[in-house]
């Protein structure tokens, strides 16, 4: 039972790192960036080539990881996602289903469509027992341990830092903050960076748990989603929260309840979005 | 007191008739419609597929491109009518008529009893609560094997002739009529209510939902019958689907399929009724070529015009073709930028 | 007389003449509609599939009983309307004779009814559940069926002191043929099954599963999952211990796939699987046919899905040699009936009540052979019946 709990939270740890990004584009963009996803995948695919091909070891590939789709991510925000911030939400969904389509196909064509499969160094493997019935899977620890640092550090950031707290002026208010003189749109690249580059890592450390496939945007965007809806935008405690949860229900119910599964995490979703429509940290934002 | 009232009003009105009315393009494309089955009677299959899509996107832009509701989960009314025509046949009676008829009805059912979660909320909740009832559906659907085959689909699906006459051949003839015939039914009512003064009320609400409550305008039981109408169109469109390819699996009530319908609707351009009609012939037939060249990597060049689409022309192909138009009229007048009005 | 012009120009007109009647006599390319996944989770069947057919058609010739082939590739995108809608057009308006392919069950299923409208043959190359053929009388298979591959595991289980054992299967038909037959063949011979899961056909999350399974204390594992997905199943084996927990991994070989065999590390190795096809058959026809396909396609080793494709092509070609060309549905496969040769996977036989493949099952365990996992073969059943008896 206890290996089910902390399996859950170890993936929903994963899921937060993942939908972060997804997150906080929507809270200070008010953009629906389908195309999380893509850079998730991109920063798994960077950390494949490293690892298999030019046998980079395997803790050095997560910040290349991270780093890759932070710049893609900056890059494509300055020259293709700016000119849409004011456009029809619809055309904004048009345009970053391209970027998936393309992508996906970018990646089956340059490392095929099969799961990815890596080693990861021998210090991360198996288990340890700790009581009857509750063994901690050390790579699920590892992966805990980061993403529980990278939340606090991003926590620390968003209600410690001059940046973070112009960044949560922004969500609140974007016309207001540009016009208190914040660079609303360096902070727009810089986020939108930062949001791609966890992507990538979270896609990275991934690879073990979720399998690495060209179809990996699409398959995970329905959770993505979901972390975002349910933990609302503009902090970083509502999608941890969000994600903690989705994580523990889906696991617990696949484990227990495995006729059926993944049915519950959708009810947990309407449930919660009906209760609470914002989200259950989200703050209404206006724009 | 009428007479003033006449005259007062008098342009607004011929407005709203002029734009109700049949322009030329309009005419030229249902003529084209037909005039496929005689001169393409090879690609009948995939048109028929293109038709059904069309209906099925046209039942989106009720709400998305009119009402302003934005759903992610459209195929959960579009997978529930397929299936309930897919299993009525499949257990002897295969009359088409009213398996379309049944499968309309059924989703209709499920649009008015879920319309009123999909109601609250900002467009995010809404996009995640019809898209959460479009998986939930797909995993019932995927467990109770016994009724819908499961992840191996429905087999066995057997139609008599419609109306007695015409049975469902292998090249798709009478597939194609069938299919082209309901769109139509169904296009025409959708115009109809459109044009009409509920159409109105609900673009007032998709343009300004507050200041319709203050017009006194009843808007959630506006949005209840345009959801539930939406509903029962998409269960339609999903009933035609299983007739016509006697056949219903999984993916009908899948997420890739309401994410299909939605770029379907975007492509074309929402809030034009034509714009579902061609986005679906646009994208299949695109997707239909690219796929024939290159197997493996046409997804890569969807993308790619997808993108360039977006850059070229806001508001999908109609928003292309309009703008062109536009153009092509000013030039025409001797202006060199068309102008307003 | 003739000027020159008028000379050159009737040289012309009885040349293209007598060209043209060639032409008539000549028969009309024989076109064979092959649909694949191609893209998409299990794009490496498609791959796979293709590869062993331009082989064929590369070592053969593409000319049989004076006939040219012409292979029209499909992808069906494993989406069974899709799959549909091509064998549609294919047979109307390609004028394809043959309809071939069909990577996975459901797929299968929706083009069954096309073959039987259009009395067109219909050879299953990839999939494996045992109905198929019965979905039209204008099927063959030349790939296998589920309970086939899992009776003679679940036979050798019980023989080796294996009596508890908890079933994984991914849940649809060829999954639930595979669990079906191991729970009958294994309980018929004294063994007890501790537990059951099925996992969902779309984006499996195994984790859990796998979990519960190590939780049910079994003696083995059983496990069916479609070709491709074995990687991910290996991945949560290992990483939650189950070997150390003395638990053994057995199933049908479609969990140790040769394609991704030799990724999955050290984790793979011990596991022991019944199956009609590994790349490191010691059989001089497959030696030939693993050089030729690594050859071919770089980097990739033949597997079980491949050979399927081989055979589909070689079954073909030789109907075609007794039927002088004619692809009539009822002649054709009147003609495939009983029909049997020697495959790289060993002697394949065309049952001719069930329209069938009968083969051989080997039972093979994963080790390292010259730095590389392969399933090498120790034991074998001959002639099993689709039906796994």
């Amino acid at each position: 039972m206890l290996t089910v709990l902390f399996d859950g939270i170890a993936s929903g740890a994963l899921l937060f790192l993942l939908a972060l990004g997804l997150s906080i584009t929507l809270g200070i963009m008010n953009f629906v960036n389908l195309a999380h996803g893509a850079f998730a995948m991109s920063g798994g695919y960077v950390a494949v080539v490293l690892l298999n091909r030019w046998g980079v070891p395997f803790l050095y590939c997560l910040p290349v990881a991270f780093v890759v789709p932070a710049l893609a991510g900056v890059v494509l925000e300055r020259t293709l996602y700016v000119r849409l911030y004011n456009a029809n939400p619809l055309d904004q969904v048009l345009f970053t289903i391209g970027i998936v389509f393309a992508s996906m196909a970018t990646a089956s064509y340059f490392m095929g469509s099969q799961h990815q499969i890596i080693q990861v160094p021998p210090f991360l493997h198996g288990q340890f027992h700790v009581l009857a019935g509750f063994d901690i899977g050390i790579y699920r620890l590892f992966l805990l341990g980061l993403c529980g640092l990278i939340a606090l550090f991003l926590h620390l950031v968003l209600m410690r830092t001059r940046f973070g707290s112009q960044l949560r002026a922004a969500v609140d208010n974007g016309r207001i903050a540009r016009g208190l003189g914040i660079n609303v749109n360096r902070l727009f690249a810089i986020t939108f960076g930062m949001g791609s580059g966890l992507a990538g890592l979270g896609g990275a450390l991934g690879i073990e748990i979720l399998n690495l496939d060209p179809v990996f945007p699409v398959k995970f965007l329905v959770y993505f989603l979901i972390v975002v809806a349910v933990g609302g935008t503009g902090t970083v405690s509502g999608p941890l929260a969000a994600a903690l949860i989705l994580g523990i229900f889906d696991v617990a119910g696949k484990y227990y309840i495995s006729q059926i599964g993944a049915f519950i995490i959708y009810a947990v979703m309407i449930v919660v979005l009906i209760w609470r429509p914002q989200g259950l940290f989200g703050r209404r934002a206006v724009h | 007191m009428t007479a003033d009232y006449k005259l007062r009003y008098a342009p607004e009105a011929d407005r709203l008739k002029a734009a109700a009315s049949w322009r030329p393009p309009e005419v030229a494309f249902w003529l084209l419609a037909v005039a496929a089955y005689f001169l393409l009677p090879r690609h009948l299959v995939l048109l028929s597929r293109v038709a059904v899509m069309g209906l099925f996107a046209l039942s989106l832009d009720l709400i998305l491109g009119y009402a302003g509701i934005i759903s992610l989960g459209h195929a959960a009314f579009f997978g529930l009518g397929g299936y309930a025509a897919g299993i009525l046949a499949q257990h002897g009676w295969g009359e088409p008529l009213s398996g379309l008829v049944v499968g309309g009805l059924v989703a209709a059912l499920l649009g008015f009893a879920t319309s009123f979660l999909v109601l609250r909320g900002s467009d995010l909740t809404r996009l995640m609560v019809t898209l959460g009832i479009c998986l939930m559906l797909f995993e019932v659907a995927n467990k109770i094997r016994w009724l819908t085959g499961g992840a191996d689909g429905l087999q066995g699906i057997s139609l008599w002739p419609i109306l007695g006459i015409w049975s469902f051949d292998l090249y798709g003839r009478t597939a194609y009529g069938y299919s082209i015939i309901v769109l139509f039914l169904i296009f025409l009512l959708a115009r109809r209510v459109i044009h009409s003064p509920y159409g109105l009320a609900l673009r007032g609400i998709k343009e300004n939902e507050r200041r319709m409550h203050a017009l006194g305008t009843p808007v959630v039981r506006r949005l209840v019958v345009a959801y539930t109408m939406a509903a029962g169109m998409a269960g339609l469109a999903g009933a035609l689907l299983t007739q016509t390819t006697q056949f219903v699996s999984l993916d009908v009530l899948s997420f890739g399929k309401s994410a299909e319908v939605l770029l379907i609707l975007v492509l074309g351009g929402s809030g034009t009724l034509y714009g579902g009609l061609i986005g679906s012939l646009a994208l299949i037939v695109a997707q239909y070529l690219l796929s024939g060249i290159s197997p493996e990597y046409w997804q890569f060049w969807i993308g790619i015009a997808f993108i360039a689409l977006v850059f070229l022309a806001r508001g999908g192909l109609m928003g292309l073709a309009q703008g062109a138009l536009a153009l092509l009229h000013a030039r025409w007048h001797g202006r060199e930028t068309p102008s307003r009005g | 007389m003739m000027d020159r012009l008028s000379f050159r120009l009737v040289v012309a007109a009885l040349a293209l003449g007598v060209l043209m009647s060639t032409g008539a006599y000549a028969q009309q390319p024989l076109k064979i509609g092959l649909i694949l996944p191609m893209t998409g989770p299990f794009a490496s069947t498609g791959r796979q599939v293709t590869a062993a057919v331009k082989l064929y058609i590369a070592e053969h010739g593409d000319v049989v009983a004076g006939r040219k082939i012409e292979v029209l590739l499909r992808d069906d995108t494993n989406a069974p309307e899709t799959t549909k809608r091509f064998a549609q057009e294919l047979v109307t308006n390609d004028h394809a004779e043959i309809l071939t392919g069909f990577g996975l069950t459901p797929l299968a299923f929706a083009a069954a009814p096309i073959a039987t409208a259009a009395k067109v043959p219909m050879i299953v190359m990839s999939a494996g559940t045992l109905v198929i053929p019965e979905k039209s009388p204008y099927i063959l298979r030349t790939s296998f069926t589920l309970p086939q591959q899992s009776a003679p595991i679940a036979a050798w289980a019980t023989k080796h002191g294996i009596n508890k054992v908890f079933t994984l299967v991914t849940d649809y038909a060829p999954g639930i043929d595979a669990e079906t037959t191991f729970n009958n063949v294994f309980k018929a011979n004294g063994g007890q099954i501790v537990g059951e899961a099925r996992v969902p056909a779309q984006n499996p999350d195994y984790a859990p599963f796998i979990q519960r399974a190590k939780d049910a204390k079994p003696d083995a594992l059983f496990v069916f999952v479609p070709s491709g997905e074995g990687a991910a199943v290996m991945k949560q084996f290992a990483e939650r211990g189950l070997a150390k927990a003395g638990i053994k991994l057995i199933g049908p070989g479609d969990v140790t796939d040769d394609d991704i065999l030799d990724s999955m590390g050290d984790a793979a190795i011990g596991t022991i699987t019944s199956h009609f096809y590994s790349a490191a058959h010691p059989s001089a026809e497959n030696k030939a046919y693993v050089a030729a396909i690594e050859k071919a396609n770089p980097g990739m080793r033949p597997n079980f899905m491949s050979v399927g494709g081989w055979d589909g092509m070689e079954l073909i070609y030789e109907v075609l040699k007794k039927t002088n060309g004619s692809t009539d549905g009822d002649k054709f496969i009147a003609a495939a009936k009983g029909l049997s040769w020697v495959s790289p996977r060993g002697k394949v036989t065309i049952d001719p009540r069930t329209r069938d493949i009968i083969q051989d099952v080997y039972m093979r365990e994963v080790k390292r052979v010259s730095g590389h996992l392969y399933n090498v073969e120790f034991d074998q059943v001959a002639s099993v019946a689709p039906d796994g008896k």
